[in-house]
Parts: C-alpha cells; structure tokens; sequence
C-alpha cells in the first residue's frame, strides 16, 4: 500500500513539475469536442445521444493521447526500467499507473464535461451520478490502458499500437458510459443510469484483477 | 515440416466431409420463407462457432505462454489467432448476405454481430501488434488474447440490452431430421477442418523455430557471421 502511494507521489510530482501531460492532454481534449461542434452543431441541435457520445469519445482519444505520452516520457528517461528493477511488487507499480492515468483522466473529463455541457447546452441533474459513471468508466479504461501501455515499453509503432489494442476492448466501456450518461441527460432515469454503474463495477473488477495477475509475466522480459 | 501422425488421418477426414456436405445440403429440404438463402446457415454458423472456439483457444496458448513460458503454447496461440480471423472473415461475409435477404439490410447493430465484430477486430490487433510489434511482442500479444477473450462476454452483455434481432440458438433445436443432419454434418466437418489447419499452421511455427536456434547453432560453430 505504501509502496502504491509513493509511486503514485512520484508520477504526480513529475507532472507537477513539468505539466507537459496535463495541458497536452486537456489542449486535445478541447480540440476534438471543437471539432464535433463543427461537425454537429450549427444545423438542428442534435440530440443529447450525440452530447453524452461526443464526450466519452472525447475522453476515449485524449487518454491514449495522454498515457502514449506519459509512457514516452517514461521510456526517454529510461525510468520504467528503473522502476522494474526496483524491490517493490509488481502489483504496486501497476495499480499505481492505474490510478496516475485515472488521475490526469479525471482533470479532462471535468473541463470536457464543462465544455459539453456549454456547447451542446444540456443541463446535469444527477451530478453525482453522473460522476461515479465518469469515476468508473475511467478506471475501466485505465485499467486496459495501464497494462498495454507499460508493456508497449519497447515495441514499435507503438503509437499506432495503444490505440489499436486498447479501443476494441474498452468498447463496453463506452457503451455503458455512454448509455449511462444519456439515461442520466434526457429523461433523468437513475435506474438504467444504475444498471449502467453496476456493470462497470463488474467491468473493472474484471480488468483490474485480470491486470494485476498479467502485469508481473507481461512486463517481466522488458527490464 | 514434422506433422504428428495422426494429421493425415484429419486431413483425409475432413477431405471426406468437405466433399460429402455439399451433396447432403443439398438433399436437405427446401426451407419454407427463406428459400435457397438458408443453405448459408450451413456454412455461416460452423463458421461462426470455429471463429470463437479458435479465440478461446489462443487465450488458452496465451495463458500458457505467460504463466508457463511454454513456447508450445505460443505456437498455439499464434496459430489458432490467424484462423480466428481467416473464420471470422467467413463467418462476416456470409452473415450479411444472409441478413440482406431476411432482415433487408447488410448490417444491424445487433448483439452477436457487434459481438463478433470486436471479437474479430481484436484479433486482426493481434496479428497487427504480432507483425509489427518488434520485440516484446510476443508476450504483449498473450495479454491481448487474454483480455480479448475476457471481454467477449461483457461485450456481449453490454449490447444485448440492445435490440437483438439475429436467430436465437435455439433454432438449431428446431432445426428436425432433414436440416439437422446436414448442419450436424457440417459442424462437425467444420471441426474437423479446423484440426487440420491448426496443426498444420503449429508444424510451421515449429519448423520455423527449429531454423531459429539451427541459425544460433550455426552462428555459435563459426559457419556464418
């Protein structure tokens, strides 16, 4: 548990100090929900499908945006290998990435939140519902992301990579995100909003314990 | 290329069947509403059933080659993920044909057709990452096969909320004497076939590994620099 806290200090004293992933990460998030206002905004307002879908999608392309980089980073410094040869379990290191990336994730979804709501003009009721949706949605996502993009350490195109293999497998995450948030929007339906929440629960306990127990034979051979 | 003794006996076996269920398809009755478009089922269903069966397989491997560093189990694992894509692509192309006819339209959002779509994507990733990975990629692949065959049974759930409109399988159950034959037939070629495939793609997976340390060999004897 400590050693969890400690790497966890780590990665956010790094980013404190440079504040290279967090701008980087917002910058882009705002660039693309711009870029479906001008694509769906101008002509009839759309519906709030597209309001709940453009955010999540926006939060979906500015994580891998965000952890490829802070992988990058991790990868110049030559700090992953550091940390691989470093006495400290390999379940720390993991879940202290998941929360680091939930983290950064976490500061996006609240400007693209804001920024949803602004432009597409819909109103939240149910806030706090709609944040645990957020909450778990994202450490769903962060859960696949963590994984591939530690053990991507030395592939090539890896660019191209984390995207490739994170996408197909988060996709019931943003479904469950993306109907969560559109129950909560339109006719403010706290029970399908629910249901959603509880089958992202069951989503990240699958993937959280499934990356722990892969994590260690995964990244083994890359110290 | 060293196959194990029993691949001829597959081979000539599934030789049989794919030469025996074109006839029995045919001789099979003439289904009502459908017409001739219902003979895909013959073809799209095996199809469809080898695509997950093979997926499961490469998670097998997978689990296999991480846990156990076995390299059998990669072999395994590699082998059984190209099949998963070269019988899903048959399994995508029939299915639409099939839809076209009965529901109107090539495609519908559908829970087994969205289902079988990741699945599909997820393996096309796999052979990608395999491809161009560089190194490491071996073991990163063996997560992805692992967390892809995870997933399908959320995918699944998640979109079966959905409006699901494709045949239940339960319609195999009603299928009676005349289809069920065939399609039991075709089934169980479909199999049979994929056996055949499977070990014929492990023996070049094995041969290549044995050019692999006969170069090492090679190279630690001073014949090549």
């Amino acid at each position: 548990m400590r050693s969890i806290y400690l790497l966890l200090w780590k990665d956010v004293v790094v980013e404190l100090r440079a504040k290279e992933l967090v701008y980087a990460t917002i910058f882009f998030a705002v660039v693309v929900l711009l870029i479906f206002c001008f694509a769906f905004l101008g002509g009839p307002k759309p519906t709030v499908d597209v309001a709940a879908g453009v955010l999540w999608v926006a939060i979906a392309l500015a994580g891998t945006v965000g952890i490829s980089r802070a992988f990058e980073r991790e990868r110049e410094g030559d700090t992953m290998r550091a940390l691989l040869l470093s006495p400290v379990p390999r379940s720390a290191l993991y879940i202290s990435k998941l929360v680091a990336i939930s983290l950064l994730m976490v500061i996006v979804e609240a400007v693209s939140l804001l920024l949803v709501s602004l432009l597409f003009g819909v109103t939240v009721t149910h806030f706090g519902t709609l944040v645990a949706l957020l909450l778990l949605g994202t450490a769903g996502f962060a859960a696949v992301a963590a994984l591939f993009g530690a053990s991507l350490g030395r592939a090539r195109s890896r660019d191209v990579l984390l995207p490739l293999l994170v996408y197909p497998i988060v996709v019931p995450v943003l479904i469950a995100g993306t109907r969560g948030t559109v129950a909560l929007l339109t006719a403010a339906d706290p029970a399908v909003a629910a249901f959603w929440l509880k089958f992202l629960l069951v989503f990240d306990a699958v993937f959280v314990s499934l990356g722990v127990w892969v994590f260690e034979p995964l990244v083994a051979g890359d110290a | 290329m060293k196959l194990r003794p029993w691949f001829l006996v597959v081979v000539a076996l599934a030789a049989l069947g794919l030469l025996a269920a074109p006839q029995l398809i045919l001789s099979a009755p003439r289904e009502t509403t459908m017409g001739l478009v219902q003979k895909i089922f013959y073809y799209h269903v095996p199809s469809a059933w080898i695509c997950f069966l093979s997926a499961f397989v490469c998670a097998a491997g997978s689990a296999m080659y991480l846990f156990k560093s076995s390299e059998a189990g990669d072999r395994l694992a590699v082998s059984a993920a190209e099949l998963t894509v070269l019988f899903g692509s048959c399994m995508l192309v029939t299915g639409p044909l099939w839809g076209r006819k009965a529901w109107g339209v090539y495609w519908v959002w559908d829970v087994r057709l969205t289902t079988a779509l990741l699945l599909f994507i997820i393996f096309i990733a796999y052979l990608f990452a395999r491809r161009y990975g560089g190194p490491g990629s071996r073991k990163l692949c063996a997560g992805l096969a692992l967390f892809g065959a995870a997933d399908v049974p959320l995918i699944y759930f998640s979109v079966s909320i959905w409006r699901t409109i494709h045949p239940k399988t339960t319609v195999v159950s009603s299928l009676g004497r005349g289809m069920g034959i065939p399609f039991a037939f075709s089934m169980l070629t479909f199999t049979i076939l994929y056996i055949a495939l499977l070990e014929m793609r492990m023996a070049l997976e094995r041969a290549r590994a044995r050019v692999d340390e006969l170069h090492i060999e090679a190279e630690d004897a001073g014949l090549e620099n």
